[in-house]
């Protein structure tokens, strides 16, 4: 696992699975689509992105899809990541 | 025309996808006042079945109790029918400047504002009193209104995992940046029954200078001593920035709701917050019945001891026939069955052995997590929840659940 997706999967478990739950987080699981986060609460992990890697992920581009999987998160990261270093 | 064919067919689909995945939500047709025991048509055109209601918000079994109707009446003929306007051109009358007065009183606070209705103070109350150098720190379950309030609102939104402190401490450090903090939380949790931890909470908000918002709409006039609300039980009485509540549960149960906090915040919303600006006034009929509501409710603790009564041994006859349920103190007493079917079914099987309850599932609770919501009232007498529990019993045993776990309800029952 990349250094990012394992940045992306310990804060969705560490700041969205109770205690004592021991679903496991693949880079596939669905979380907003399966009922693990709600959408609502995924502002905090946008926010923490976008300090860690410095950069601006637009509102448009902040939907309930592209953060449903650890997986489309990471390439929203590098996306955006690589919308910053071409406008550099 | 602009509804076309491919309009009525796209949203005809959409329908069609909710009652296949087993979501869709009918109403029951009720041909009597809100009491314990109501006539019940359904489906439509089915001959009137009396059934036990177990799951209104009439906590207090004040809804259809003579002495507010008879307020109401009077209300009718001093005050009129409708104020045909909004609160700040000429929709206020003095009773309801009194009724903000003595809910002020009641609940500890420094003033009050109505609203049409609770989800309306939700919505009004954070973009009329927090702007984008502040934050808004909700627990994760709180009612969807406030969630609703808080997207219209331009502050930082945050959450913390349910009821977890530590969470909530670690938020509160990481927004010391930001001009104003507030913490969000119901007092008690709508789809649950548990209470917010607001002794924490508040001692949290001191040592992080941080206010502190609660919708206690499930709490007001019978959790506490007095049936104050969640800051009565918790000993942090008149530490409460902010609380929102409604008078269309235990309060009467017709509409409107209310802001109450801190002199400055009420004003704000006297002066910006959008339904209140924009709305109806609340009608006269229902101020004079709440008014009338808050005389009850002041004069005497017996509803709410009555309901303490009913919540304990609903509680244990549920525990001791082997049901899941949502443990707490609350009067709301969820039974867990997870699986939407299941909670379809199994509330049409009580509607046959003459028991009103409706099946919870997504989106109003997480997928996963269906339920039966029951719901106390001091309107229920033993005999009620004696017969209420025979029927439960009967359908638990029809479908099997009886004596299931978590983990063994799900398995029985995974898609």
């Amino acid at each position: 696992m990349d250094e990012l997706t394992k940045v992306v999967r310990d804060y969705v478990i560490r700041e969205y699975l109770e205690e004592g739950d021991d679903r496991e987080i693949t880079e596939t699981t669905p979380l907003i689509s399966g009922g693990i986060v709600d959408s609502f609460s995924m502002v905090s992990l946008r926010r923490f992105l976008e300090k860690k890697y410095s950069i601006h992920i637009p509102d448009d581009a902040a939907t309930p899809q592209a953060f449903d999987t650890v997986k489309s998160i990471v390439a929203l990261v590098r996306r955006f990541q690589n919308a910053e270093l071409k406008s550099a | 025309m602009a509804f076309t064919d491919a309009a009525r067919n796209g949203y005809r689909a959409d329908l069609e996808a909710i009652k296949a995945a087993g979501l869709f939500k009918e109403e029951r047709l009720i041909h009597s006042p809100q009491w314990s025991e109501i006539e019940v048509e359904f489906p439509a055109g089915a001959k009137l079945k009396k059934c036990i209601n177990i799951c209104a918000n009439n906590y207090l079994g004040l809804s259809s109790h003579p002495d507010v109707l008879a307020a109401a009446h009077a209300g009718l003929d001093t005050r009129g029918y409708g104020m045909s306007s909004v609160r700040f051109i000429c929709g206020t009358q003095d009773i309801h400047r009194e009724l903000e007065n003595r809910l002020t009183e009641f609940l500890g606070t420094e003033d009050t504002l109505l609203f049409p209705s609770c989800m309306d103070a939700n919505a009004g109350f954070f973009e009329a009193c927090l702007n984008e150098q502040d934050v808004m720190i909700a627990d994760r379950l709180v009612h969807a209104s406030i969630v609703d309030g808080m997207r219209l609102c331009k502050a930082m939104q945050d959450t913390y995992k349910h009821s977890d402190m530590g969470h909530l401490e670690d938020k509160l450090r990481e927004h010391q940046d930001k001009r104003f903090r507030m913490i969000i939380t119901d007092g008690v949790f709508s789809m649950d029954g548990d209470m917010a931890k607001l002794a924490e909470i508040v001692a949290l908000a001191e040592t992080y200078n941080a206010m502190v918002f609660v919708d206690d709409s499930h709490a007001t006039g019978f959790i506490g001593r007095t049936g104050r609300g969640t800051h009565e039980h918790c000993g942090v009485f008149g530490k409460i920035d902010v609380i929102t509540t409604t008078l269309g549960k235990a309060l009467g149960g017709a509409s409107g709701g209310c802001v109450s906090g801190r002199w400055e915040l009420v004003e704000l919303c006297r002066q910006r917050a959008r339904p209140y600006l924009f709305s109806n006034a609340l009608a006269p009929v229902i101020v004079a019945g709440a008014l009338k509501v808050m005389d009850l409710i002041t004069a005497s603790t017996d509803r709410r001891d009555k309901l303490e009564w009913n919540t304990r041994y609903w509680r244990g006859l549920l525990t001791g026939s082997g049901f899941d349920v949502k443990q707490g103190e609350s009067p709301i007493v969820p039974v867990m069955l997870y699986h939407a079917k299941l909670a379809q079914d199994f509330a049409r099987d009580l509607f046959e052995e003459g028991i009103y309850a409706v099946g919870f599932f997504f989106p109003v609770v997480p997928k996963g997590q269906a339920r039966i919501r029951t719901q106390l009232s001091a309107a229920h007498e033993k005999s009620h929840l004696d017969a209420a529990i025979a029927a439960f019993k009967k359908v638990g045993a029809k479908h099997g659940i009886l004596g299931l776990d978590k983990k063994e309800l799900m398995a029985k029952f995974a898609a």
